[in-house]
């Protein structure tokens, strides 16, 4: 089933990314994993979209296969209406204007041997910006706007804590003044005051430059404060999703619930009836049964079984089994 | 009752020609024999040093300057190495963030918890390796028989921590110190071993001192907490309390800058986090009362002489 919103400005439709497995050289056994099977989603503009699971559930493929780093198998990925993959495909060049990419190690996914200045200002020359004094200014600017300090350019990344160096990457992604950022666990290494943070400053980022977030997380406490819609990924397969609030507080596919049944949470002791009322079995649509009911894992090597997305709400779909 | 475990007037620091680099200050806490008691704090504020220095696993430079650890009446500071090596494991355990790090890649795990039953018991290895396949039961590994003969790299982290578990387990301790034991898992994983670390010490009246930068997996677990800014323990009281009324400007802070469940329901738009190195305003009237301010300024002394070497 599609994923309904109107005029999205990032649309991906029926993605399915295989990887084999095992067919080394004189092995026969060549094995194909299926690590994302068949998505959909669409992004609206200006919305926070959190995908939501367990690792190796398929969310950071799906957010490689956006970028361009991941070649699909299958599926679609449309951009304002126009695909970005595949032969019409535009270079990398658009791309890069399309949408960027904060990572969640800042230390890794900058280059150690380069100054801040350096990094920031490669990929504006790479794009056609030559004036030496507009490069410096456009890098003061974004700065500023990560709340980092113009001087902070000419220093290197071990010279930065890791707060501040996530608001590099942040900065970093933010150059080329792209309409999406994927967000991969952007805060999850970070300590609690810093998160916090950096969550600030996305949000009003996001306010002042009318950016549309993708975020992948399993810190399901970031993703419900963050988040517009949020869709949960088990196996490969999207089996719940819908606006943030029914999400939270109406979670309906089981593998939802047992992960918001398991968070820790601080307030499970401050309102001990809330975590049992989560743990509540819900009943699915009449005419469906979900398929992992006590959640096995399934087999990663086989086709996902039949099954489909049905509406529950308005906007809210879950993945259930024709009975 | 006698506290199992008793911190007095704890202080860690590095030794230095003239004066010594404090990073750890005046500590005490308590905990009853079978109670859960948590560390709760960010990173650097010192609450691993505090649990590597009650079982003397500090590294040079770093060491005790200061202060009591009593352990069921005795000081531990007096006790020899050799009675510090045999306490550790058979009466207080402790297992750590990462089960790769901590477990020996080559040897089969079987061997490494039937270790302690000979090290500890003087039992035969035939006979402690039997033992080894119940204590895997325990931890709920699926078929032990097996497992027992498998290396840590044929395990998924869940399993490996369960194997630390085990081990740790293994003499019966008074007193398991867990680290971060969950840090590096799967939410639904760290549920799972959270519960089996509670249901296990709980059954065998072991008491806890877990230690989490997690207000969440603090909170679940245990009676008491402690809250640690910058080497200080800041406030110690009961959970509940804790989290229901923060007393300490850096606990309020700390709960206001986690994003929790259920905060947005009912407000307007996406609300912004408390920043809690902003809480630092008005220094005097905050450092009178409690001991707030900012961490790393006073504390180190190459900052507050202009920026790292």
């Amino acid at each position: 089933m599609k994923d309904s919103v109107a005029n999205p400005i990032l649309d991906i439709r029926d993605l399915h990314v295989h990887f084999p497995v095992g067919g080394q050289f004189l092995s026969r056994s060549k094995r194909t994993l299926h690590a994302v099977s068949g998505v959909n989603l669409a992004l609206a503009e200006g919305e926070c979209l959190s995908i939501v699971g367990e690792s190796g559930c398929g969310k950071s493929t799906t957010a490689l296969a956006v970028m361009g780093l991941q070649e699909p198998t299958s599926g679609e990925i449309l951009f304002e209406g126009n695909s970005i993959i595949g032969e019409n495909a535009p270079d990398r060049m658009a791309r890069a204007r399309i949408a960027q990419m904060v990572f969640q190690d800042p230390y890794a996914s900058l280059n150690p041997r380069q100054t801040v200045y350096r990094s920031l200002a490669a990929p504006l020359r790479l794009h056609g910006t030559s004036a030496k004094s507009e490069i410096e200014d456009r890098v003061a600017d974004i700065l500023k706007k990560v709340d980092l300090r113009p001087e902070h350019a000419t220093r290197f990344p071990h010279e930065f804590s890791g707060g501040q160096r996530q608001r590099i990457g942040i900065a970093r992604a933010l150059i080329l003044d792209p309409r999406i950022l994927m967000l991969d666990e952007p805060v999850s290494a970070l300590d609690v005051s810093v998160r916090a943070q950096i969550i600030n400053l996305l949000l009003d980022l996001q306010e002042d430059m009318s950016l549309s977030f993708v975020m992948i997380s399993h810190d399901l406490g970031v993703v419900e404060h963050m988040s517009d819609r949020v869709a949960v990924m088990y196996f490969g397969q999207i089996v719940e999703l819908g606006p943030w609030n029914a999400i939270f507080a109406n979670p309906t596919h089981p593998y939802t619930r047992k992960l918001i049944a398991t968070i820790p949470d601080p307030d499970t002791v401050l309102h001990p009836d809330r975590a049992v009322a989560v743990g509540k079995y819900v009943a699915p649509p009449a005419g469906y049964r979900f398929h992992p009911q006590s959640v096995n894992r399934p087999d990663v090597y086989a086709a996902p079984e039949a099954s489909q997305l049905v509406e529950i709400g308005p906007g809210h779909v879950v993945r259930c089994q024709p009975d | 009752m006698t506290p199992l475990l008793e911190l007095k007037g704890l202080h860690v620091g590095i030794p230095a020609r003239r004066k010594t680099f404090e990073i750890v200050s005046d500590v005490s806490f308590s905990i009853m024999p079978g109670e859960a008691f948590g560390l709760v704090g960010e990173s650097g504020s010192g609450k691993s040093l505090t649990a590597l220095s009650l079982i003397r696993l500090l590294k040079s430079p770093l060491k005790v300057t200061a202060g009591e650890i009593l352990f069921k009446g005795d000081d531990l500071r007096g006790l020899s190495d050799r009675a510090m090596r045999k306490l550790r494991g058979e009466r207080i355990a402790m297992i750590f963030q990462e089960p790769m790090t901590a477990l020996n890649p080559l040897k089969t795990v079987g061997r490494q918890i039937a270790e302690m039953f000979v090290l500890h018991q003087g039992k035969s290895w035939a006979e402690a390796l039997k033992m080894a396949v119940d204590a895997l039961a325990d931890v709920k590994v699926p078929a032990p028989e097996e497992r027992v003969r498998a290396y840590p790299f044929q395990m998924s982290g869940g399993m490996r921590q369960r194997v630390m578990i085990a081990i740790a387990l293994a003499c019966d301790p008074d007193l398991l110190i867990a680290d971060e034991p969950t840090t590096a898992l799967d939410v639904t994983v760290q549920d799972e071993v959270l519960k089996l670390i509670a249901e296990l010490c709980s059954a065998r009246g072991t008491a806890v001192l877990l230690i989490s930068h997690d207000l969440g997996v603090i909170a679940n677990m245990c009676q008491r907490v402690g809250v640690m800014y910058s080497g200080r323990l800041v406030e110690e009281r009961d959970t509940y309390d804790v989290f229901a009324d923060p007393q300490h400007p850096y606990t309020k802070g700390l709960l206001g800058a986690l994003p929790r469940l259920g905060s947005r329901h009912g407000a307007a738009g996406r609300q912004r986090l408390v920043d809690i190195d902003s809480l630092i305003t008005d220094k005097s009237s905050l450092l009178e009362k409690f001991y707030f301010e900012p961490r790393h300024a006073v504390r180190d002394p190459r900052l507050r002489a202009g920026g790292p070497p």
